[in-house]
């Protein structure tokens, strides 16, 4: 099985200088191959991002996005390949290890939220904060949910939110331990374009904050144009 | 500390499917306690009523009858026996002690039994205030019949022929109070003892006919004046005892044997009944067979209450296990945000076992609860002193028990989260 290189990383002007050359790569893979039974899902030669950077993975449906976003958050494993994050080969993490470096240094943002339907706004973040090993910082949760303009519904359960409050919500769950990498799945697909703007822009903030690299995969035209670069795939022959 | 949270929220989510999983399980849990506390506490009181008392003779009839009589004064005397005949016996070297009682008459409830001095011993029971009797219709009471019927040392009170309230009144030979005794768990804190003469006096045919006959007036102003009176009356009557004792007619409804030696147990029995006319009982024997036919009815009564925790389980497992196709994308974020799988089975484990706590501790305290408020009527009306407020070891057995059954309830479900795909649930939305 012959994997044609299918990458295109267009980069743009870089607003900041970062990263310094000894770090890391977010995101370094090489070779990457998955497929379902015979079919194959996805064939990738090579992509790369670094920290501070943000990135769009487009492409039609079918050409295995998804599935490219989940091979990087370690939630399936790949057939052929290797996949560095943060310079960890997560081909050497199994089981709880794997489960808790996802935890700690990956941030996700899904078109579904799924709120925790039981527990409060503020809940929801912390229990995401604390499932990340960090420190459970309750002033943190707090000044974050008051940035998302989320002030006043701490208490709040998700059921009593509107979709846009609750996408908020979701954003800052993914961002409460300020991640290293940032990856969300049709974060927009759901929003009308002010609050596709507004979710977009704190994305891009809170990555540049924690100098995080921003992956987003998307279909959405407002999305793309306001990423570093954009990785293309086609629905594997 | 943040899965019990979750647990206790999710919980919260469908507060009535948890409400009626948590009244499932502590209905079984309450029938279950209830019933090994009345089981238990009946078996006990049954062997301490009846620990000091080897062997029971009485007419030939029903055994258990003659125990339920004689040892826990629960039943109808089968009848009497000649005071000659069983005495026979009680002078047999390998009887260590005898007591005769004479049953018949009760005072509100509480039986009258004629015998002697040692029966008292029987039961390890002492006096608490007063003295013993020496004198024909001079009793000994129990401390229950004390406390209830507001006897004390001074007081007097007339006996009722029978065991229930119907029977006709003995006001013509009312019984003077003269000593109580200490409580002792055992029935002799419901009877009230006499000599084997009052009870003698009391049901001769002429002495009571003389006293019907003349005495009713009188009687009233012997009792105006006071004790001095009674007391004459009394010594007159002791001198009328001392002739029956000597008559060989005189019967008694039942001789109490202990054994001198644990050999007496193989022979002394079976020798009372070859001779014919008497009948020897083992209270041990006969408990063990009454407890036998009471156990058979517990057990199926406690085959009923695990139908009910089985339903219980059952529920619970439903809810959970209906609860996860909804919550597939609930676990598959957990997954994302760092939780482990083993971390989404103890979160459902959890759930299963918190509606299992909750139902369970509800159950336990319902169960003596009921125990203790059952144990209160039964005392009242019955004599037989239950109570709510004890533990006996099978309940920490039941304990694991119900844990384990909520275990496995949930294990299932557990299981599943354990299993959850994060990726295709993610996929599929």
């Amino acid at each position: 099985m012959q994997a044609p290189a299918i990458t295109t990383d267009v980069l743009k002007p870089q607003p900041t200088g970062l990263p310094s050359g000894s770090e890391p790569l977010a995101v370094d893979v090489t070779n990457l191959g998955f497929s379902y039974g015979d079919t194959t899902v996805l064939n990738m030669a090579r992509c790369e991002l670094q920290r501070g950077r943000s990135m769009a993975v487009i492409g039609p449906s079918g050409c295995g996005k998804t599935t490219f976003l989940h091979l990087l958050a370690g939630l399936i494993r790949p057939v052929t390949g290797t996949i560095r994050v943060l310079g960890q080969d997560l081909d050497e993490l199994q089981g709880t290890r794997l489960d808790r470096f996802r935890g700690r240094n990956i941030g996700l943002v899904f078109q579904r939220l799924h709120l925790l339907p039981a527990l409060s706004v503020t809940e929801n973040v912390l229990l995401a904060q604390r499932l990340s090993g960090g420190r459970v910082d309750a002033t943190r949760v707090a000044t974050l949910l008051e940035q998302l303009d989320l002030g006043g519904l701490e208490h709040r359960k998700p059921s009593m939110l509107s979709q846009g409050q609750a996408q908020r919500v979701a954003i800052a769950r993914a961002l409460v331990h300020s991640p290293a990498l940032i990856m969300a799945d049709e974060p927009t697909s759901a929003l009308d374009d002010e609050h596709a703007a507004q979710a977009l822009a704190l994305l891009h903030s809170s990555a540049r904050r924690v100098g995080a690299a921003l992956l987003v995969v998307t279909h959405d035209q407002r999305v793309r144009g306001s990423l570093d670069s954009e990785l293309e795939l086609r629905v594997p022959a | 500390m943040t899965w019990l949270r979750l647990a206790v929220a999710n919980l919260g989510l469908s507060p009535l499917t948890s409400a009626v999983n948590v009244l499932l399980m502590s209905l079984g849990t309450a029938s279950i306690v209830l019933l090994l506390l009345a089981g238990s506490q009946l078996s006990d009181t049954m062997s301490r009523d009846a620990r000091g008392i080897d062997l029971v003779l009485g007419p030939t009839g029903s055994p258990v009858q003659l125990v339920l009589s004689a040892v826990y004064h629960a039943d109808m005397p089968p009848g009497n026996i000649k005071l000659e005949e069983a005495q026979r016996w009680a002078d047999d070297p390998r009887v260590e002690a005898a007591v005769p009682i004479s049953l018949g008459d009760s005072h509100r409830g509480f039986r009258i039994v004629g015998t002697t001095a040692e029966f008292a011993e029987l039961f390890g029971a002492g006096l608490a205030t007063g003295r013993a009797w020496d004198a024909p219709l001079e009793a000994v009471v129990g401390s229950a019949v004390a406390q209830s019927a507001g006897l004390a040392p001074g007081s007097s009170f007339a006996g009722t022929h029978g065991f229930g309230d119907g029977g006709h009144g003995h006001e013509a030979h009312p019984y003077q109070v003269v000593g109580v005794l200490e409580p002792t768990g055992t029935v002799v804190d419901r009877l009230i003892l006499t000599s084997l003469e009052s009870v003698w006096d009391v049901h001769a045919p002429a002495a009571s006919h003389a006293h019907e006959a003349g005495g009713d007036h009188e009687h009233g102003h012997e009792h105006d004046q006071g004790h001095d009176h009674d007391h004459g009356e009394h010594d007159a009557d002791h001198d009328h005892a001392g002739e029956h004792d000597q008559d060989p007619d005189r019967e008694i409804t039942a001789m109490l044997l202990r054994y001198g030696s644990p050999m007496a147990a193989m022979t002394l029995p079976r020798e009372i009944n070859a001779a014919g006319t008497l009948q020897a009982a083992a209270p041990a024997m006969e408990v063990a067979r009454i407890l036998q036919l009471v156990g058979i009815g517990l057990d199926g009564l406690s085959a009923f209450a695990w139908m009910l925790i089985l339903t219980a389980a059952l529920s619970v497992f439903a809810a959970l296990y209906g609860s996860l196709r909804a919550r597939r994308g609930d676990l598959a974020i957990l997954r994302c945000l760092g939780a482990t799988r083993w971390e989404l089975l103890v979160a459902l484990l959890l759930e299963g076992l918190l509606l299992t706590l909750v139902g369970v501790a509800l159950g336990f305290l319902a169960g003596h609860g009921a125990m203790e408020m059952l144990g209160g009527w039964l005392e009242e009306s019955r004599g037989v002193a239950l109570t709510g407020w004890t533990w006996i070891p099978a309940q920490t057995l039941l304990l694991f028990s119900l844990f384990g059954v909520g275990a496995i309830a949930a294990a299932i479900p557990a299981a599943q989260a354990y299993r959850t795909d994060v990726a295709r649930t993610l996929a599929e939305g």
